[in-house]
C-alpha cells in the first residue's frame, strides 16, 4: 500500500508536469486576452492527432514532430484569434468569446470525427513501451521524458515572459490593457502572438498525453474541463497557480485512484476545486476580479 | 435594457413614440397569441409521430431556454451547469416511476416533483457557485455538473450506466406523442409567462441591476445573494420539470443523455442566438434552432457533419449578430423609425416656424 502510494505520487506529479504544461497556454490566453479559450481540449487533441499523422504515415519520431505540429499549432492558434476572437466587440465581448471558441470546438471535433473516426488510438514510440528503473520501481520513459519536455517548455515561455520585450509588453497587457496600448504597445499584436503561444503549448501537451492515454476525437472534454478546473484553482492568469494547481490536481486524483477507487478518483478531482473555491472565490493564486460583472 | 432610446428622444416627439409602442404592443400580443394558438393545433394539422415528436422536443427547449434565461439572461450569469437540474428532475421521476410502478396519465402529475428535487439541488449549488463572478463562475458550474454526472455513473441507487427506465406506456401509438406534446406547450407557455412576469417585476429589475453592476446594485440595497439564488432556484425547479417531462417521453435516463454537457451549450447557443436577455429571445432561439438541429440529424445521420454546419452557424451568429436577433432586429427597427423621422422632419416646416407662418397667413387675411 506504501508503495503504491508512492508510486501514485510520483505518477500524479509526473503526468501534472504535462497538464501543466496545457494549462500555462490557457491562463496566459486568459490573462492577456481576458477570455476563456474552451477549444483548448480539443486543440490538445488535435495536435495529438497531427503526431499521430507524422508518426504513423511518415514515421517521424513524435519528439522530431514537435518541430511541426509546435510551429502548426502556433499559426492556427493566431489565425482563430484574428478570424473569430478579435472581432468580437461590445459588452457580452467576454461571454461571446467563451462561445466563439466553444464553437470553434465542436467544429474542429466534428472535422477530427470526420477524418479519424470515433476509435481510438494511443501514440508510439520506443519511449512509450520501454520503461526505467526509478526510486525502486518501473515507470515508462516516456512519464521522464514527457515531463522533462514540459519542464522545459514552461521555463522557454516564462524566459519569454520575463526576459524578453515581447514579453514585457505581454505582462504589461495583462496587468492593464489600457495603460499597455498608452506607453505605445501592439496589444492587437500582443494578444494575436499570445494566443498563438498559448496554442503551440498544446502541441507538446497533446503529443504527450496521446502518449500516455489512448484518444478519440472526444476526449477534448474531459481535458477542457480539467484545464479549466486547474487554471480556476490556480487563479486566472497566474502561471506560477496553473503550475501548481496542475500538479497538485493530477497528484490528488492519482492518489485516490489507488487508496479509493478510479470512478471517485474525478469526483473528487472537481469537489476539491468547488472546495477551495468556497474559501477562496478567486483561486489559490489569483488576484481579485475586477469590479464590474 | 428596455428601450432606453425614449428617453433620448427629443420631448416633441414622445407622443408618437408612445403611440409606436402601443402599436406594438397590440402587434406583439396578437403575435404571442397566434403563435400559441398555431403550436396548439399543430398536432393536428402535422400527424405523424415523429412530427409530434419533433414538436415536442421543439417546445420542451422552448421552456429550458426561457427558463435558462430568467436566470442567466437576466442576471448576466453564464450557467453551463444547467443540466445538473434536467437530469436530477430526470432521475427524480424516474426512480419514483420505477419503484413506485407508476403508468398512465398519472405520471404528469410527477412533474412538479421533479421541479421540487432540482430545486433541492439548486440551493446548496447556487450558494457556493454564486459566490464567484463570470468566467469562475461558468467553470464552478461546469465542474458541478461534471460532479452530478460522475456520481449518476457511480452511485448504486441510479444504477450506473444502464440508467433508470420508465415501465412502457401502452398508449396508442399513433397518438403517444400527443399528451406529451401538449404538456410541453404547456409548460412552455407558462415558463415563457413566469419569465415575462419577473421581467416586469422590482425582483426582475433587481435581477438587472445586478447584470449591469452587482457592486453598485448592492450599494443601492439590493440583497444581492437573495436575489441571484432565488433566480437560480426558480430557473432550476423549471428546468427539472422539464427533465421530468423529457424522461417520459424518452423512457429512458442515462447519465450521459440527461447530464448532457451538449445541452448546457444548446441552450447558451439558443438564448444568444435570439437575443440574450431577452424575453423573445430564447422562445425565438429554440424555435429556429431545434427543428433546424433535428432535420440535420435526420439528414446527415452520422451526425459529424451535422455538428460542423452547427458550430459554422453559431460562428456566424457570434461574428455577424453579436447581441442575437431580437436586440440586432430592434437595433434596425429603431434606426429605420428614426430614419423615417428625420426625413419627416425635413419635408414639414418645424412647429415653431409653421405657427409663425399661419400666425402671418391670418393676418394677411385679416388686412384683406
Amino acid at each position: 500500500m506504501g508503495r503504491q502510494l508512492y508510486e501514485a505520487i510520483v505518477d500524479g506529479i509526473l503526468g501534472g508536469g504535462v497538464y501543466a504544461l496545457m494549462a500555462v497556454g490557457l491562463t496566459l490566453i486568459f490573462g492577456v486576452l481576458d477570455i476563456i479559450n474552451i477549444a483548448q481540449g480539443v486543440l490538445v487533441v488535435l495536435a495529438a492527432y497531427l503526431s499521430y499523422v507524422l508518426s504513423v504515415h511518415l514515421h517521424i519520431d513524435l519528439f522530431v514532430g514537435l518541430l511541426v505540429t509546435v510551429p502548426a499549432m502556433f499559426v492556427l492558434g493566431v489565425a482563430i484569434q484574428l478570424a473569430f476572437i478579435r472581432p468580437l466587440r461590445g459588452s457580452e465581448r467576454t461571454s461571446m468569446s467563451l462561445l466563439a471558441s466553444y464553437a470553434v470546438a465542436i467544429i474542429i471535433e466534428g472535422i477530427l470525427y470526420t477524418i479519424f473516426g470515433a476509435g481510438v488510438v494511443q501514440l508510439h514510440g520506443w519511449y512509450v513501451t520501454s520503461t526505467v528503473k526509478l526510486f525502486g520501481f518501473y515507470l515508462a520513459d516516456i512519464y521522464l521524458l514527457g515531463f522533462g519536455l514540459a519542464v522545459v517548455l514552461v521555463a522557454a515561455i516564462y524566459l519569454i515572459l520575463y526576459r524578453t520585450t515581447f514579453g514585457r509588453s505581454v505582462r504589461a497587457t495583462m496587468q492593464d490593457q489600457t495603460a499597455a496600448r498608452l506607453v505605445g504597445i501592439d496589444v492587437n499584436r500582443v494578444a494575436a502572438l499570445t494566443f498563438g503561444i498559448g496554442v503551440a503549448a498544446t502541441a507538446a501537451g497533446g503529443m504527450v498525453f496521446g502518449a500516455l492515454n489512448s484518444f478519440n476525437p472526444n476526449s477534448g472534454y474531459d481535458l477542457i474541463s480539467r484545464l479549466l478546473a486547474i487554471i480556476i484553482l490556480g487563479g486566472l492568469g497566474s502561471i506560477a497557480g496553473a503550475l501548481a494547481a496542475a500538479v497538485f490536481m493530477i497528484t490528488l486524483e492519482s492518489v485516490v485512484d489507488v487508496l479509493w477507487s478510479p470512478s471517485w478518483a474525478v469526483v473528487v478531482f472537481y469537489g476539491a476545486l468547488v472546495l477551495v473555491l468556497t474559501i477562496r472565490p478567486t483561486g489559490l493564486l489569483g488576484r481579485k476580479e475586477a469590479r464590474a460583472q | 435594457m428596455s428601450e432606453p432610446e425614449g428617453r433620448l428622444q427629443a420631448p416633441h416627439r414622445r407622443v408618437d413614440q408612445d403611440a409606436v409602442k402601443a402599436l406594438a404592443r397590440h402587434w406583439r400580443a396578437a403575435g404571442l397569441a397566434a403563435l400559441v394558438a398555431v403550436a396548439a393545433v399543430f398536432p393536428l394539422v402535422a400527424g405523424g409521430a415523429l412530427n409530434i415528436l419533433f414538436g415536442t422536443n421543439t417546445l420542451i427547449y422552448v421552456a429550458a431556454v426561457s427558463a435558462w434565461g430568467l436566470f442567466s439572461g437576466y442576471t448576466g450569469y453564464i450557467s453551463l451547469g444547467h443540466a445538473v437540474f434536467f437530469g436530477t428532475g430526470a432521475y427524480a421521476v424516474g426512480l419514483l416511476a420505477l419503484h413506485q410502478h407508476l403508468n398512465g396519465d398519472v405520471i404528469f402529475a410527477t412533474l412538479p416533483l421533479a421541479g421540487l428535487a432540482a430545486a433541492v439541488v439548486a440551493v446548496p449549488f447556487g450558494l457556493i457557485a454564486l459566490r464567484a463572478r463570470r468566467h469562475t463562475f461558468v467553470v464552478i458550474t461546469i465542474a458541478v455538473f461534471f460532479i452530478f454526472q460522475l456520481m449518476a455513473y457511480n452511485f448504486s441507487f441510479t444504477n450506473g450506466t444502464a440508467g433508470v427506465s420508465s415501465a412502457f406506456l401502452n398508449w396508442d401509438p399513433a397518438t403517444v406523442n400527443n399528451p406529451f406534446y401538449y404538456a410541453a406547450l404547456i409548460i412552455a407557455v407558462a415558463t415563457v409567462a413566469l419569465s415575462w412576469q419577473i421581467r416586469g417585476s422590482a425582483f426582475g429589475l433587481q435581477l438587472l441591476a445586478i447584470r449591469d453592476d452587482e457592486d453598485r446594485a448592492r450599494g443601492l440595497g439590493v440583497r444581492a445573494m437573495r436575489v441571484k439564488l432565488s433566480a437560480f432556484v426558480i430557473s432550476g425547479f423549471v428546468t427539472g420539470i422539464v427533465g421530468g417531462l423529457w424522461f417520459y417521453l424518452i423512457g429512458q435516463a442515462l447519465p450521459s443523455t440527461v447530464f448532457d454537457p451538449a445541452f448546457d451549450l444548446t441552450v447558451a447557443l439558443m438564448a444568444f442566438l435570439g437575443g440574450f436577455g431577452t424575453l423573445a429571445g430564447p422562445v425565438l432561439g429554440a424555435l429556429i434552432l431545434e427543428p433546424a438541429q433535428q432535420q440535420l440529424t435526420l439528414t446527415f445521420p452520422n451526425g459529424y457533419l451535422s455538428e460542423i454546419l452547427l458550430g459554422g452557424l453559431f460562428l456566424l451568429v457570434i461574428l455577424f449578430l453579436p447581441r442575437g436577433l431580437i436586440p440586432s432586429a430592434r437595433e434596425w427597427l429603431t434606426a429605420g423609425q428614426a430614419r423615417l423621422a428625420r426625413r419627416r422632419a425635413a419635408r414639414q416646416p418645424p412647429p415653431g416656424e409653421a405657427a409663425a407662418q399661419q400666425a402671418a397667413a391670418a393676418s394677411r387675411g385679416g388686412a384683406a
